[in-house]
């Protein structure tokens, strides 16, 4: 009997980047997953959260309790939202009990869709095939709350065709981080460019990363500089065949 | 933010001279510190950042008690500490000493906490002379500046504006060579040293069971500071403290190889009171001043208490990538970087710069590399909330409260959300051959902000939810 | 009364009362690792000199002695009243003054010059250190003022590190007023991050093991 594992697609890739969605849901299918979407969710809370609205947050958080309380795996594309439940839902929780031993009870089931393939499903090699030569960042959540960093190069490692060049500062910030590139837009743009810059240093004709986020800024700057690098989700890249 | 903080960061984004200087001196520290803490050059470098988180959590949750052994230990060397509640209390106490004593001169060592205090500003117009004495202070000094960093304080400079310095401020002729700078500054440094009535330090460690201030440093001024006026006190914030001299094997090593990548400093002064009896030379009175000025409030908050872990390092201005780009001078206060965006507004409020702690991305990279393991990234999101809640009740910001009120009251219901979605794929700009959108009809706020950096992803046809729908 | 205010506030941010005990502090981390004596005077050696220090193992007293003496070279040097010094005939040197215990001469001594010269209460293999407690042996001013330093090491105070210094003398303040680690010349490169010696304190210095 396949395994249940509900996806929580994030608000941004439902919204702007669908076929990272379906990518994943591809990818889970074809390792004899059943994938179930549970229709009410919208989002983790995290941009309110990160804003210094935690009143706000809470509301939201509450419904995601709500949407996801029996789910046996959540599987997310995202690794900034991955921590968001994982992590700092106990501390918007902190003075509601009962919503923080739900949120403690969930946190072990939120898995970060590269965790999942590694740890749950325990596979590295899912059958891919992409002739092309990319390069990796490391989403800052993923990476230092997560620890996620070998496995999705190790991931990518078996996928028939790919060529994974390292750009030197992998882990460094694109300068997303919500409303921080808005808020401090300049910055921002300054360290997307840096990013972008290190990018091009590889030679490679894709970058890829664990975030939709992450990939939106930075494709954001690739666009405005007129470069010819496009962005993938390791979710697509792993769904290509 | 305020205009004063966005004005700042907007000029040093616009220097390119300055941009690059930040960012290689920067990227040459993390270099320093990555060499020092490979497991060949360290191979127990997460224990000792663990251990002395746990040493700090332990000493500061007790500090109390470890405030009056590290008192009566500096007594009973012969020595005086005196507790000072804030700046002006500071400027009192040397200004009274130097009085009774009739100093004219006094020499400095390389301080935060004396920045901390303007204690120099405070002792001008007083007929007393206080020379900085670390190499980098000292052109600071002459230049009339704040330090752009916590352990380079010139980062920001080149040769040629030192150059310009000496020769403004020293009457020298001009000598852009660095090393010719740096004996120029040895020749009128080393007349002070041996003039000064009193030297003044920071304190690096204060070390509780022996009574002692504990200094590290390359150049040796601290040493000569130290050593060569009658005088000696020491001005350290009272969360210098460490129970015992032996965790020193711990906090040394920590130290040297986050700020610079030295397993050992030059010079490492462990001095407990004035000269001993059959002791030759050194100083004949000495202070340790014990500074508030603040740190009490920090204690109170037991969440952001771990603030005062800090040992002054560095190493997470370097790896920030919003210190490399927007530098030192940037920030409102003395301390830079991520901890200075969490000790801004708990020492000054956190409506003295409401935009400071939300200059960050969230990285994380500053908690990687913190020796001591303070959460920075968990403090910034702690005084977000902070922030906000004073511009509640304040009535501050209603826009961006109301927008998150009707954002939380869209994402609580899903068809709300969802048809939310629809509209906003229906407006929005979808250019020809499914490129990025470069310019918006509405070009204000968020928007405007994002496309002035960056493209815009167009929007899909369909959205993950309405495909699902049609598999 | 600044001491009582701050205090106060201090035990108030915490929930503590006057005299409440504490629990343990966490034990402290000392590590020590085997080491034999050639190990230790080959690591040491080799520290200093990446230091851009030099080293000079002495056969013999005599040998230190003439070691130094081809720095020295007849030019100003103060020695400290260290034992070793008279041992190895530095202190019989021409143009060295020793056997000062007037804190006015010292000084005026030190400030003029070219060598300072002093024996070593400890040294560090791992990390090229040399440790001096001021005493009646050793002054402070004497390996920092003047321009060149020579210390002359006996071997058997050579330990692997600090680890095993702190075991060997857990309360250095019991002894001395002021213990010093000196690890290499003095340096800088606040300007532009290019290194430059000899800023404050010495800026050549020779190590003797003896």
């Amino acid at each position: 009997m396949a395994a249940r594992v509900s996806l929580f697609v994030t608000c941004i890739v439902d919204q702007l980047f669908p076929k990272v969605g379906m990518a994943v849901v591809d990818v889970l299918e074809r390792l004899g997953f059943s994938v179930d979407f549970p229709e009410r969710q919208t989002c983790c809370g995290q941009p309110a959260f990160n804003s210094g609205y935690r009143e706000e947050a809470r509301q939201v958080a509450r419904h995601f309790l709500d949407v996801f309380n029996d789910a046996d795996y959540i599987v997310v594309p995202s690794g900034s939202c991955t921590s968001m439940i994982a992590h700092h839902f106990a501390d918007i929780f902190d003075k509601e009990p009962e919503r923080l031993d739900q949120a403690r009870a969930l946190a072990p089931k939120v898995y970060e869709f590269s965790r999942f393939l590694l740890e749950v499903a325990k596979v590295e090699d899912v059958g891919a095939r992409l002739e092309e030569v990319v390069t990796y960042h490391d989403s800052c959540h993923a990476l230092r709350e997560l620890q996620v960093k070998d496995g999705p190069r190790r991931l990518l490692g078996h996928v028939r065709g790919l060529e994974l060049r390292e750009m030197d500062a992998a882990e460094e910030c694109c300068g997303f981080g919500g409303t921080f590139s808005v808020k401090f837009a300049e910055v921002s743009g300054g360290m997307a460019r840096d990013k972008i810059a290190s990018i091009v240093r590889t030679g490679a004709s894709a970058v890829v990363s664990a975030d939709s986020s992450c990939l939106m800024q930075i494709q954001g700057a690739l666009s405005r500089a007129n470069l010819p690098v496009r962005t993938l989700h390791l979710a697509e890249v792993l769904a290509s065949r | 933010m305020s205009a004063a903080f966005d004005e700042k960061i907007h000029a040093t984004l616009a220097d390119p001279k300055l941009q690059l200087a930040v960012y290689t001196a920067t990227g040459r520290l993390i270099e320093k510190r990555r060499k020092a803490i490979t497991p060949d050059a360290c191979p127990d470098y997460q224990e000792l950042r663990s251990h002395a988180n746990d040493v700090k959590r332990h000493t500061i949750e007790h500090l109390d008690y470890y405030l009056e052994k590290f008192e009566r230990n500096v007594k009973a060397h012969g020595g005086q500490a005196i507790y000072c509640r804030d700046a002006p209390e500071v400027a009192d106490f040397v200004l009274s000493l130097a009085k009774e004593r009739r100093a004219r001169l006094i020499v400095k060592s390389k301080s935060m906490t004396t920045e901390e205090v303007d204690l120099n500003e405070r002792l001008e117009h007083h007929d007393l002379e206080s020379v900085e004495t670390d190499l980098g202070e000292y052109i600071i000094q002459l230049a009339h500046e704040r330090p752009y960093h916590i352990v380079a304080p010139v980062l920001h400079k080149t040769r040629e504006q030192v150059a310009d310095l000496f020769t403004e401020r020293l009457g020298v002729p001009r000598e852009t060579v660095i090393e010719k700078q740096t004996m120029i500054a040895r020749a009128v440094l080393r007349e002070k040293f041996l003039a000064a009535d009193i030297g003044i330090s920071g304190a690096n460690f204060l070390v509780a069971d022996s009574g002692a201030v504990v200094l590290v440093e390359n150049e040796g001024n601290a040493r000569l500071t130290t050593s060569a006026p009658k005088i000696h006190i020491a001005i350290a914030g009272i969360e210098k403290l460490i129970p015992r001299a032996q965790d020193l094997a711990v906090f040394l090593k920590l130290l040297g190889r986050s700020a610079t990548g030295q397993p050992l400093t030059v010079y490492t002064s462990f001095l407990s009171g004035p000269r001993r009896e059959d002791e030759i030379d050194g100083p004949e009175e000495f202070y340790v001043v014990l500074l508030d000025n603040g740190r009490t409030k920090v204690l109170a908050d037991r969440e952001k208490r771990q603030s005062l872990y800090c040992i002054r390092c560095g190493a997470c201005l370097n790896h920030c990538p919003v210190y490399r780009k927007i530098g030192g001078h940037s920030y409102p206060w003395i301390y830079s970087g991520p901890i200075g965006a969490i000790l801004t507004p708990q020492f000054l409020g956190v409506t003295h710069e409401p935009g400071l702690p939300f200059a960050s991305s969230l990285c994380g990279a500053c908690a990687e590399v913190c020796p001591v393991k303070i959460d920075i990234p968990r403090i910034l999101l702690e005084l977000r909330s902070e922030v906000k809640k004073s511009e509640e009740r304040e009535g501050t910001s209603r826009l961006e409260r109301l927008a998150f009120r009707v954002w939380a009251w869209v994402m609580r219901h899903p068809r709300l959300y969802e048809m939310a979605g629809v509209v906003a794929a229906a407006v929005a700009p979808s250019p020809d051959g499914g490129g990025w959108v470069r310019k918006a009809p509405v070009n204000v706020g968020p928007l405007r902000a994002w496309l002035s950096q960056r493209d815009l992803p167009p929007s899909p046809p369909k959205s993950f939810r309405q495909m699902w729908r049609q598999r | 009364m600044s001491r009582d205010h701050v205090l106060h506030k201090v035990r108030t941010a915490l929930s503590r009362s006057v005299g409440q005990s504490i629990e343990e502090p966490p034990p402290s981390r000392l590590s020590i690792p085997e080491m034999d004596i050639e190990l230790r005077i080959a690591t040491f050696c080799a520290r200093i000199e990446a230091l851009a220090g030099k080293t000079h193992r002495a056969a013999s007293a005599e040998d230190a002695g003439a070691y130094v003496a081809g720095v020295v070279a007849g030019r100003s040097a103060v020695a400290s009243n260290a034992a070793v010094l008279r041992d190895c005939g530095i202190t019989a040197l021409p143009g060295v003054e020793t056997g000062i215990t007037d804190p006015d001469q010292l000084r005026a001594l030190c400030a003029t010059a070219a060598c300072g010269i002093s024996g070593a209460d400890y040294a560090l293999a791992d990390t090229g250190t040399l440790v001096l407690l001021s005493s009646r042996q050793e002054a402070r001013l004497i390996s920092l003022l003047p321009p060149v330093y020579i210390a002359v090491v006996e071997r058997q105070r050579l330990l692997t590190g600090l680890d095993e210094l702190l075991s060997v003398l857990p309360r250095p303040a019991e002894q001395t007023s002021s213990m010093v680690l000196i690890t290499g010349p003095s340096r800088t490169a606040d300007i532009e991050q290019i290194l430059v010696r000899g800023v404050h304190g010495p800026g050549e210095i020779h190590v003797v093991v003896v």
